[in-house]
């Protein structure tokens, strides 16, 4: 089993890096692209026979105490197998 | 006064701190990230760096060194604990200090002196810099960016916690003077106990002439004077 995460900084932080690769986007032609939000993805690789209700409690644990920081970013937790 | 310097992989403003220390007149030691104590101390220093590469986010694996939880708890006595530049940004992560630095509103890395203006004068981090004082002081940094909530950041004005705030060379605090996009262009705050102080300039890189500025030095002397003050008061 493994864990996805996905960490996104908040709409009110600024985000300079996804206004700069946005602009680029448009400087390139793609013109429909109207906004970019540049983030974090980890992969985390679980234990075979790892109980998945514990594996989700644990590591929404750990995403929200260090993998991401809450006063300038969201995350989203997946766990596939 | 002991001045306690803490040491992470990665820490390059360690030394500079020390010598700041001495500079004024006091003692000053290494304590090492793996440290479970932090020893007989009188104030901690955080350094500047890149500890641990910055990886994850700047501080963020930092927090969790056996050291921090020798800090939380001399934070929790009373202790005087003074964050700089990648400090501070420990300090913050480990929750020791409200608020997040990010990314520079320009993407760039700023290495250049900037101006502060000091935002209380009754802290033990700012009792000695005199009133009219626009701090001179450098800064170098790629995610100095101050971020908080606007509720956060209504806490700070109210209980007076915003210690330094960016300006230009007459203090006044306009956006032109502002080298990496802070909200209300803040370069330092307080704890709500006045014990814990973070800034993103170097008063260790501004304790000396030859450096170009000494007004660095009047911070670490608040510290003392504060620290003074309270053995004064313990001992009457």
């Amino acid at each position: 089993m493994k864990a996805r995460i996905i960490v996104t900084p908040k709409k009110a932080v600024l985000d300079p890096q996804g206004k700069t690769v946005q602009n680029a986007l448009e400087h390139m032609g793609y013109t429909s692209v109207i906004g970019v939000h540049v983030g974090k993805y980890l992969e985390i690789d679980l234990a075979p026979g790892t109980d998945r209700a514990a594996a989700q409690l644990a590591l929404n644990e750990a995403a929200h105490k260090f993998l991401s920081n809450p006063v300038i970013e969201d995350y989203k937790l997946e766990l596939v197998d | 006064m002991h001045f306690a310097v803490l040491q992470f992989p990665a820490s390059n403003c360690d030394q500079d701190c020390l010598h700041a220390a001495r500079v004024l007149g006091h003692t000053s030691s290494f304590v090492w990230h793996k440290e479970t104590s932090l020893g007989s101390v009188d104030a901690v220093i955080v350094p500047g760096g890149f500890s641990y590469g910055d990886y994850l986010r700047c501080g963020a694996v930092a927090r969790f060194s056996p050291v921090m939880q020798a800090v939380q708890e001399f934070a929790a006595q009373g202790g005087l604990v003074l964050g700089i530049c990648n400090g501070f940004q420990i300090l913050c992560e480990a929750g020791l200090l409200p608020g997040a630095l990010v990314r520079n509103r320009d993407l760039r890395f700023h290495c250049e002196q900037v101006f502060l203006k000091t935002g209380n004068f009754k802290t033990p981090f700012t009792c000695e810099i005199p009133q009219e004082a626009v701090l001179k002081i450098p800064i170098a940094h790629g995610e100095g960016c101050y971020f908080a909530d606007p509720d956060t950041l209504g806490t700070l004005q109210t209980n007076r916690q915003i210690l330094w705030q960016y300006c230009d060379s007459t203090g006044a605090i306009t956006d032109a003077a502002n080298p990496n996009g802070s909200l209300l262009n803040i370069a330092g705050v307080a704890n709500e106990r006045f014990n814990v102080a973070g800034l993103m300039p170097h008063p260790d890189r501004a304790s000396e002439a030859l450096l170009g500025s000494t007004d660095g030095r009047w911070i670490l002397a608040s510290m003392v004077a504060a620290l003074e003050e309270a053995r004064l008061a313990k001992a009457a």
